[in-house]
C-alpha cells in the first residue's frame, strides 16, 4: 500500500532534481537524493478488543481474579469462543497451561477461583 | 484481481438461490456470522488491509476467511487471507529499510541481510496452500480445547522470494548441523511467557523449495499475514510459516522450545489420531498437510432448483498433487468423478467441477479426494488430542425443490 505513494513521490524527487541539476545547485541535490533511505517506518493500526467477560452468580471473586489478570495477555475471545459447558476440569486444565506454561503470574486460590468462574460463566 | 474477486462475489450474492445458500457468509463489517457449533459467533470485522473477517480472537488477531472466497478462485487474495497470531506483542511499526534479517548459529559467518539484498538474489516464485493445523477444529467431536474454526483457516497464495537454500549458504552451514530455527519479530506480553519459534530438520531447510517470501500475489505480504518477510514451507501447516521472519539460527544438536517440543504435537501413530478422549503414547511434531476436498458453491443447508446442478470445489494435499476428485450425491454409495481445473502446482489448491443430476428432495453431496501419493480422505473423522490435521469427507446437505 505504501509503495504505491512511494512511487509517485519519487518521480516527484526526480523532476524536482532535474530542475536542481539545471540550476547548478547540487548541494541541494545530495539532501534530496538521501531522503528515500531516511523514509519513516510503516505502521499498522489494530482494532481495540470489545469482548467483555460474561458475570457469573456466586463467582464474584473468580470474576474480579479473571478480570485481573486474563486481558494481560489475551482479549476475552480467547475464553468465550471454548465449547460450551465443558466444566471445571476443562477450564482448570486451560489455567493450568496459562500459568505453567506461559508463566502467567497467578497465585493458586486465584487460578483455582478463575476456574470455577469459567466453568460455570461459560 | 482482487476486483475480479469481488465482482464475482456480488454477483453470486445477486444470484438468487447461491445467494440464498452463501448468505451466512455475505455478510458485511459490524455484522456477525454463527459459525454451526457451540460458541460459535464471530463479528465480522475489516483490520487495515484486510475486508471483513471473521474475528475469532482480537489480542492478538485470529481472523477466519469467510469460506464464499474460496468459491471466487484457486488463489486467496490478499486482503481475505486468514490470520494467525499466538503471543499478542505483535510489531506495530517496521522500517522496511532498517529492517535486517540475521542468519547465525553454527555457520561459518554469521549474516545480516537487508530486504534490497535479499531481493537482489536469485528469486523464486511458487503457489502453495498455508493452512492452520487446527483448521476445522470447531466440528472436531468431542470437542476440544484452542481456536474454534471453521473450514476458513486456510489460503493458496503465489509467494515471491528467495530460497533458504541460498541464504543459509550465504551464512555457510558448517559440518554437524542438524536442525534451522525461525523467529520473528512477534513475542510475548511477559518475558517469562516462551517465545514463538519454530525449527525444521536442515535437509528440509535445504531443500531449494523452503522459501524467504516478501510478496504475495505479486504484493508486499500484509501486515498481519508477516511484513516484510515470512518463512514460506510448501506442504507444512501454517505454524512452520514463520512471519514478521527476523532471525535464523543453525543448531548442530535438535531444538527444544517449547512451540516445537510441547505444542503443536501429534500422535506418533499411522493416522495421527487416537480414540477420542485418549491420550497419545507418544507424539512427534506435526508437519506435512493431510489431503482435503470441498464444494465451495453449495453451502451445507442450502435450498437449491431441483435438476441440473454445477458444483465446484477445491483439492490439496500435502505437495503430492491431486490425483482426483470424486463426488457422492448418494451419500457416499456411488462416486462420480470430477473434472480438474487448472493446475497451478502440486501445492496449489486444484479446482474441480462436476455437473450432478438432483431431483426434488434432500440430497447429502460428498467430496472426496485422491492425491499422487494415494492419499486419500476418510470417511470417519480422526480425533486428536489438540484438533489437528481435520480431514474427513466433507458433506454438504441441501435440499432440492
Amino acid at each position: 500500500m505504501r509503495s504505491q505513494t512511494i512511487l509517485p513521490a519519487s518521480l516527484g524527487l526526480l523532476a524536482t532534481l532535474g530542475v536542481l541539476v539545471s540550476m547548478g545547485v547540487l548541494a541541494s541535490m545530495w539532501v534530496l537524493a538521501s531522503l528515500p533511505a531516511i523514509a519513516a517506518p510503516r505502521t499498522y493500526e489494530l482494532p481495540k478488543p470489545t469482548a467483555a467477560l460474561r458475570p457469573a452468580a456466586g463467582r464474584e471473586s473468580g470474576f474480579e481474579a479473571a478480570q485481573a489478570n486474563c486481558m494481560t495477555c489475551h482479549s476475552v475471545d480467547y475464553i468465550a469462543m471454548q465449547p460450551p459447558g465443558k466444566g471445571v476440569a476443562f477450564w482448570t486444565s486451560e489455567v493450568t497451561k496459562m500459568t505453567k506454561v506461559y508463566h502467567a503470574p497467578i497465585n493458586e486460590a486465584d487460578a483455582r477461583a478463575i476456574a470455577d468462574y469459567l466453568a460455570a460463566a461459560y | 484481481m482482487i476486483g475480479t474477486d469481488r465482482r464475482t462475489l456480488l454477483r453470486q450474492a445477486g444470484a438468487g438461490l447461491l445467494g440464498a445458500a452463501l448468505a451466512p457468509f455475505a455478510a458485511r463489517a459490524g455484522e456477525a456470522v454463527t459459525l454451526p457449533f457451540g460458541n460459535g459467533e464471530r463479528p465480522l470485522v475489516a483490520y487495515p488491509g484486510k475486508r471483513p473477517l471473521l474475528q475469532m480472537t482480537a489480542r492478538p488477531p485470529q481472523l477466519e476467511t469467510p469460506f464464499a472466497v474460496f468459491d471466487a478462485g484457486a488463489i486467496t487474495p490478499n486482503d481475505a487471507f486468514f490470520v494467525r497470531y499466538h503471543l499478542a506483542d505483535i510489531p506495530t511499526s517496521i522500517d522496511p529499510d532498517s529492517f535486517r534479517l540475521t542468519v547465525a548459529g553454527h555457520v561459518d559467518g554469521p549474516v545480516s541481510l537487508s530486504l534490497a539484498e535479499l531481493k537482489a538474489m536469485p528469486n523464486a516464485e511458487i503457489v502453495a496452500v498455508n493452512q492452520c493445523s487446527g483448521n476445522s477444529r470447531g466440528f472436531v467431536e468431542p470437542r476440544v480445547a484452542g481456536g474454534q474454526l471453521a473450514n476458513g483457516a486456510m489460503g493458496n497464495a503465489r509467494w515471491t522470494g528467495v530460497p533458504l537454500k541460498a541464504v543459509l549458504d550465504r551464512a555457510g552451514v558448517k559440518a554437524g548441523a542438524v536442525q534451522v530455527v525461525f523467529g520473528g519479530l512477534d513475542g510475548p506480553v511477559l518475558p517469562e511467557t516462551p517465545d514463538f519459534a519454530k525449527a525444521l530438520a536442515l535437509d528440509h531447510a535445504r531443500d531449494g523449495e523452503v522459501m524467504l517470501a516478501w510478496a504475495m500475489n505479486g504484493e508486499d505480504l500484509p501486515w498481519l499475514n508477516g511484513y516484510p518477510l515470512r518463512l514460506v514451507v510448501p506442504g507444512f501447516y501454517g505454524t512452520y510459516w514463520v512471519k514478521h521472519l527476523d532471525a535464523i539460527t543453525v543448531l548442530d544438536k535438535p531444538y527444544e522450545g517449547f512451540w516445537m517440543k510441547s505444542a503443536y504435537r501429534i500422535p506418533d501413530t499411522a493416522c495421527a489420531c487416537v480414540e477420542p478422549g485418549q491420550t497419545p503414547e507418544a507424539t512427534v511434531p506435526i508437519n506435512r498437510l493431510t489431503i482435503r476436498s470441498f464444494v465451495t458453491n453449495l453451502a451445507d443447508g442450502a435450498t437449491i432448483r431441483a435438476g441440473r446442478t454445477d458444483l465446484r470445489g477445491i483439492a490439496f494435499d500435502g505437495g503430492s498433487g491431486i490425483a482426483a476428485v470424486s463426488v457422492s450425491v448418494d451419500d457416499g454409495r456411488t462416486w462420480t468423478g470430477a473434472m480438474l481445473g487448472p493446475d497451478l502446482g502440486r501445492y496449489s489448491f486444484r479446482p474441480w467441477t462436476l455437473s450432478v443430476d438432483l431431483p426434488a428432495g434432500s440430497h447429502a453431496l460428498r467430496v472426496r479426494a485422491t492425491g499422487n501419493d494415494g492419499g486419500v480422505q476418510p470417511m470417519a473423522a480422526r480425533w486428536n488430542p489438540p484438533g489437528y490435521m481435520r480431514n474427513v469427507i466433507e458433506t454438504v446437505r441441501v435440499r432440492a425443490a
